[in-house]
């Protein structure tokens, strides 16, 4: 039954950084801000993403993928070489943390669609939703957790320095590092459920929660998305790719489009301008996230932060040399750069997008 | 003259001691029921519809009016109403006629509908210090839009946005035609429309001269009978709307006695002074899905492609034939519940066919979208919302906007009497006699009237900062936020709903 669902509610804490110069820096900056925000999280979730970090396969669709057991990795690995020319498959290396003791089988691969089974047109990046959403929605005991190129999610169940110490985070180098720890008030904790959640080279860490998740989810069924994971986070990564990837909107677009200005002041502005806040009002009037949150959602040209339409959830940005910093708390931050250039909250609704420069 | 074995349903009473015989009873009662007897009111409480005219105006309170405690006996199968009807028709050979929605206890969803709220892991919004938005807009949507950022960095828009209807508030008025109601009874709708910043809807007894300086607030209506139809009309309004059917009497046509055409509706309606007003059951040029499109293509080209709405009652198969209607090119699907109103309809008809609005509303918006073309047209549902509440609940079934008909004739005094269809309405309501009419000051009710909707806008927003969101959008077809109480399984499917406690 499509209706008869219990989603995931969850209070949450996050936090971001990105080198607009590409600098790789290790995940030992990101493990000291998350662990800071303490009160942010119970301990029933954690988990980082971070991009840049596998540069020998940049090339390849990077699939983390977490095992209730053997039967079902062996039916995902039969699904995966049938569809994909797989350049590498390892486990992830994990190191023993005392409190983790059960966790899931982690593996990872490097993959690209086999050319003969993009029939009908179809893009590499479709062909990995649709193997993404199949996986997620019908191997039992198999979860797709990260898909992107030369980017990777670590996460799982415990606190943020658990996590960090299994997944051995700082041992990778990416110049987009996100982190989320989790404080979930219904559900116990779902290795899965934890963020950052990803499609593609996105990935979402978010804190809030979707009041308007009920219809936002009927919407996005509408363009054929499986919505497995029943978490608001999921809703708003979807959005995005349909918006950006699909619809081809830009970025800060999209977030227009996502935290909507009121009409108040729609109604004040030029004639353009107004007319396109209208249309995209009218259009993705289902698609507006409604509710408290912050979200920091990275790709892999860059990060962007943003708030709901009133700032019920707190975003605090920071600028020092070529680094941006955002997260839930300006401690966070100042925990890792005592002196940044430049400390603000960003306005509700307005996005702070901040791209990598191509040199 | 033989005496009406149905017994009278109310017993009009006067406290001689009361009364002062100032015969203002007699004036204001259009059912003449009161006649003056030399030295005292006389009673005909036969005539009796328990409009409350008379008691509103006795200036000492010396009226009441009784339900008749005569009935027949008691019988929980046989109802005093099977008796009654089949004494009447006994007598007469005729149907009995109605006026307003169905009064059958059928189960009401939207009382067995809770709207959700926010406690702590999200935060209400307080609608007296944040913005909070009601602004709705009827019409197609694209699927998607395109704009490009031009050197100055500034979008632009490169979709063309097909027209839409702006309403301040999702509320329309339902469509009421000069006729089944008097001139003064639309100028209520139509100024409180303007006011308010919504649309009414014409009903299809054509547009009075007087309404056209209300233009940009009036959507008109083509029907069966083509009143008052022409190349002017259709372009007076922001979009017509194409009546297929009405929620109270499904499937059949209208019939407006001569009585109720005087020389105004004869010339908007443009028939003859006093002859029936005959709508036939069908479109006469619509027997099928294709010929629709045609007539929605038909009035697009002749507006210049402005909205156009095609109104329903919901039946059985409501879900196909909405989505075949937004294949066929409507902009708007107005769905009228089997509860919605009807100046004059047979009472076997309205309480027998079609479906409530609840079911249909949550079938509609689930196919549209199953289809993917939800997007193609707004739902407008209508048929019996008695408040915000009705309201609220039927937006988060999936509805855009709802229309409010006896609501709104509600605050112009009507009392939901149901004898609408007499033409004798003593609140100058659904009636033409000049006397009558005259009672009906439009500046007076409308402001009534705005009243109404204003205040039902302030609930919709303490609704929607309980559910924490500020905008109308998020709640919309957003069933998550709604819970069954008592409802079985199979209803809780169809309306997509969870039951309390889940």
């Amino acid at each position: 039954m499509n209706h008869n669902f219990q989603k995931d509610i969850a209070g949450c804490g996050l936090t971001g950084i990105i080198s607009r110069k590409k600098r790789r820096l290790d995940g030992s900056l990101i493990k000291n801000s998350l662990c800071l925000m303490r009160d942010r999280g119970n301990g029933l979730g954690a988990g980082y993403a971070a991009y840049g970090i596998y540069p020998d396969f940049e090339d390849f669709y990077a699939f983390h993928v977490m095992y209730d057991d053997r039967t079902s990795r062996m039916e995902m690995e039969e699904h995966l070489k049938d569809s994909y020319d797989v350049e590498k498959i390892e486990e992830i290396p994990t190191f023993p943390v005392k409190s983790i003791v059960i966790s899931p089988l982690l593996v990872r691969y490097f993959v690209k669609p086999k050319k003969g089974r993009l029939v009908g047109g179809i893009s590499e990046d479709d062909f990995v939703v649709k193997t993404v959403m199949k996986v997620n929605s019908e191997i039992e005991g198999a979860y797709v957790f990260s898909s992107g190129k030369n980017m990777g999610v670590f996460k799982g169940v415990g606190n943020p320095k658990e996590i960090a110490e299994f997944y051995r985070i700082e041992e990778y180098e990416g110049y987009i590092w996100t982190g989320h720890t989790r404080f979930p008030t219904n559900t116990p904790g779902w290795w899965g459920g934890a963020h950052p959640f990803t499609l593609l080279d996105w990935s979402i860490v978010h804190n809030g929660e979707i009041s308007s998740y009920g219809i936002n989810k009927r919407y996005l069924e509408m363009y054929g998305y499986k919505l497995t994971l029943l978490t608001d986070t999921e809703v708003a990564a979807y959005l995005l790719d349909l918006l950006v990837r699909k619809h081809g909107l830009d970025i800060k677009t999209a977030c227009t489009a996502l935290a909507a200005p009121f009409w108040k002041d729609v109604d004040r502005m030029e004639d353009g301008r107004r007319e396109v806040l209208t249309a995209l009002r009218l259009t993705y009037a289902s698609a507006l996230l409604n509710g408290p949150f912050s979200l920091l959602f990275g790709h892999s040209k860059g990060l962007v932060g943003i708030n709901d339409r009133i700032k019920l959830r707190p975003l605090v940005a920071a600028t020092k040399d070529d680094l941006v910093y955002m997260a839930s708390e300006e401690s966070a931050i100042r925990e890792i750069c005592s002196a940044p250039d430049s400390v603000w909250a960003p306005r509700a609704g307005e996005p702070v997008v901040v791209e990598v420069s191509e040199e | 003259m033989f005496k009406s074995l149905a017994p009278p349903d109310y017993l009009a009473t006067i406290d001689t001691d009361k009364c002062i015989r100032c015969k203002r009873c007699i004036q204001n009662c259009g059912w003449s029921v009161y006649s003056w007897g030399g030295d005292r009111v006389l009673i005909d409480t036969m005539k009796c519809v328990k409009c409350l005219r008379c008691y509103h105006y006795c200036p000492v309170e010396a009226i009441q009016i009784l339900d008749n405690p005569v009935k027949f006996k008691p019988n929980a199968y046989w109802s005093y109403n099977n008796i009654r009807n089949i004494k009447k028709q006994a007598e007469t050979g005729g149907m009995p006629l109605t006026g307003m929605g169905s009064d059958l206890p059928y189960p009401i969803l939207f009382d067995r509908l809770l709207l959700d709220a926010c406690q702590v892991t999200n935060p209400s919004i307080d609608p007296l210090r944040e913005p909070m938005e009601l602004r709705t807009y009827l019409g197609k949507k694209p699927s998607k839009v395109e704009v490009e950022r031009g050197e100055d960095g500034e979008l632009r828009l490169k979709t063309k946005m097909p027209p839409q209807i702006r309403l301040e508030a999702p509320f329309i008025f339902s469509p009421m035609s000069f006729g089944s109601i008097s001139l003064n009874a639309q100028k209520v709708l139509a100024m409180a429309a303007k006011e308010c910043g919504i649309i009414m809807n014409t009903g299809e007894g054509g547009l009075h001269e007087d309404l056209l300086s209300y233009r940009d607030h009036i959507m008109v209506q083509v029907a069966s009978g083509r009143f008052g139809v022409n190349p002017e009309y259709l372009n007076a309004g922001v979009a017509v709307e194409i009546k297929i059917g009405q929620g109270a009497k499904p499937g059949i046509g209208g019939h407006l006695p001569g009585e109720k055409i005087p020389l105004e509706v004869a010339k908007t309606r443009m028939i003859p002074v006093g002859t029936d007003a005959l709508s036939p059951a069908p479109q006469h040029d619509i027997y099928s899905i294709e010929d629709l499109r045609q007539l929605i293509y038909a009035i697009k080209e002749s507006t210049n492609y402005k909205p156009v709405s095609v109104k329903i009652a919901t039946v059985h198969n409501v879900a196909a034939i909405a989505s075949g209607i937004v294949r066929a090119g409507a902009d708007i699907v107005y769905l009228d519940g089997f509860r919605g109103g009807t100046g004059a309809a047979p009472t076997i008809i309205r309480d027998h066919l079609g479906i409530p609005i609840e079911h249909a509303v949550a079938a509609v918006d689930d196919r549209l979208r199953q289809e993917g073309i939800r997007n193609e047209a707004s739902i407008v549902a209508a048929g019996g919302i008695r408040s915000s509440a009705d309201a609220a609940k039927a937006i988060a079934l999936g509805a855009d906007a709802v229309a409010i008909g006896t609501a709104a004739l509600i605050t112009m005094g009507c009392t939901v009497c149901g004898k609408c269809y007499t033409g004798n309405c003593s609140w100058g309501i659904t009636t033409q006699r000049p006397e009558l009419t005259a009672r009906l000051d439009p500046e007076v009710y409308a402001e009534r009237l705005v009243n109404l909707i204003h205040a039902w806008a302030h609930e919709l927003r303490e609704i929607l900062g309980a559910l924490g969101i500020n905008a109308v959008e998020s709640l919309r077809g957003s069933r998550e936020r709604l819970r069954g109480v008592g409802l079985d399984d199979q209803t809780l499917d169809i309306l997509g709903v969870k039951p309390a406690g889940r």
